[in-house]
């Protein structure tokens, strides 16, 4: 399937224009951020703080980078396991978070308010990171530096491959490539 | 008459010094025999998406070994297994602190992702040099000292399991546990994995197996024909899942199956499974 080119921030058209399954080249701006930075992000949401960047329309990547060496712009970055970060996510979509980008599947209740708040996640090659270093063209920690590798991170993405796995109609891609493909014992 | 054994002296320096290098080659140059895996699958996987996946893989490979970059940024927890001769003398210092000194050097010099958090359910600061490593030493005969370094990344480790097995559920019983644990890991330990798989001994003892198993090449079957037997069966039987590269449906799940079984117990049958990443990273050194 050819993948399909997009931007975030995301408007609400083109969340509307993706299903599970389809590969997309993400460019723009995205966010890193991972267990320690969404236990403050959800804390900060809570004490009704300022937040470190406008979450409206936004991507969150779960990543925590390997360092850079002097003169690159960043180490390795894929993506790391989702699943951690299911307990802060609704309350993160609540306040206009509009894609995910990690690795591996969501509960029920992520995929639920993905569909309530129109959201949608995205999976990129686990164990690739070097390889998806490449599409990051531009990265300032904007938030939390003394959690090191889980400090927020402003990035630039070009062309960064990914697939959508879970879409605004309740489609997962994990589900549907399982059934695709098993093959039951009796 | 009493004979005393000559012994070899190891400067603890030198042992540091390996440590380090291992800990950044384990980091950015993947395997042969993995990387030939991964090659291989990719001719056989039969879901379009799976393949392109694993055509990353490869291609990740290469890019990480020609700009000094990690395979995977999370460059793991670093297991060291060390078998020191029994006819060698450390000098010039303490072998764990050789050990630990050398763990800091690789991930600070290789700039390496540094890990490891301090307490682990409450303050969980970061240590900043990814010490403290997790050692397992080994006393064996001889005058060298081997180093292997295994630098674990937690996707695949959070999906480890232990079941301590009535008897009676024997070989059936194992495969159950191994292709549902596999299958509710799902996408979750960056799939295709290797399974390490230790059978007998106590709980702490078949998990140790299970994390040695994933030292042997990819692939090679257990010497022993029975369990070499339940190797290809698991194989297949995780293969035939259907989850694929990275949980996107496919022929690959695993790329293989290790087992190592121990004598254990009238009464038990402990069973542990240490999942390891498609990025299976170790390298070894010997002085």
């Amino acid at each position: 399937m050819e993948a399909v080119h997009i931007t975030s921030p995301f408007d609400r058209k083109t969340i509307k224009e993706l299903t599970a399954g389809t590969p997309v080249l993400l460019s723009g701006t995205i966010y890193t951020a991972r267990d320690a930075a969404h236990r403050r992000l959800v804390q900060a949401l809570k004490n009704k703080e300022e937040l470190p960047f406008v979450l409206k329309g936004q991507t969150i990547y779960y990543t925590g980078p390997s360092p850079a060496r002097p003169g690159r712009t960043i180490g390795s970055a894929g993506p790391t396991t989702s699943g951690r970060m299911d307990i802060y996510t609704p309350r993160l979509l609540s306040a206009g978070v509009k894609a995910m980008i990690g690795k591996g599947s969501r509960s029920m209740e992520v995929r639920e308010t993905m569909q309530k708040y129109k959201a949608v996640y995205f999976i990129a090659t686990g164990g690739a990171g070097a390889l998806l270093a490449r599409s990051i063209k531009k990265a300032t920690i904007v938030a939390y530096e003394d959690l090191g590798p889980e400090a927020i991170r402003m990035l630039t993405v070009d062309n960064f491959p990914a697939i959508v796995a879970n879409d605004i109609y309740g489609n997962d891609l994990f589900e549907q490539g399982k059934a695709k493909y098993r093959k039951e014992r009796s | 008459m009493i004979i005393t054994p000559k012994l070899r002296e190891i400067k603890a320096k030198d042992i540091a010094e390996a440590v380090a290098q291992l800990c950044q080659r384990a980091n950015f140059e993947l395997d042969e025999d993995v990387l030939a895996a991964l090659k291989q699958a990719q001719q056989s996987e039969q879901s379009p998406q799976g393949k392109e996946i694993l055509h990353q893989l490869v291609e990740n490979a290469r890019v990480a070994e020609a700009k000094s970059l990690p395979l995977c940024q999370d460059c793991g927890s670093a297991v060291i297994f060390l078998e020191v001769g029994q006819d060698t003398h450390v000098v010039g210092g303490e072998l764990n602190a050789a050990v630990e000194e050398g763990v800091s050097q690789g991930y600070t010099q290789g700039y390496l992702r540094k890990s490891m958090v301090s307490q682990p359910f409450s303050e969980r600061k970061n240590t900043k040099d990814n010490t403290p490593p997790i050692i397992h030493t080994e006393i064996v005969p001889g005058d060298h000292i081997k180093i292997i370094c295994l630098p674990k990344g937690a996707g695949s480790e959070n999906m480890s399991r232990l079941v301590m097995l009535r008897p009676g559920e024997g070989r059936e019983g194992i495969i159950d546990f191994v292709v549902r644990a596999v299958d509710e890991g799902g996408a979750n330990p960056c799939p295709p994995i290797i399974v390490g798989l230790g059978i007998g001994a106590t709980s702490e003892g078949a998990m140790l197996l299970a994390k040695k198993a994933l030292l042997r090449p990819i692939g090679r079957p257990n010497q022993d024909p029975e369990i070499a037997e339940l190797e290809k069966e698991l194989l297949s039987r995780i293969n035939d899942l259907g989850i694929g590269p990275m949980g996107v449906g496919g022929t690959t799940t695993a790329l293989a199956v290790h087992v190592e079984a121990r004598p254990t117990h009238i009464a038990s049958l402990p069973v542990a499974i240490n999942f390891q990443c498609h990025c299976s990273r170790h390298k070894e050194a010997r002085l």
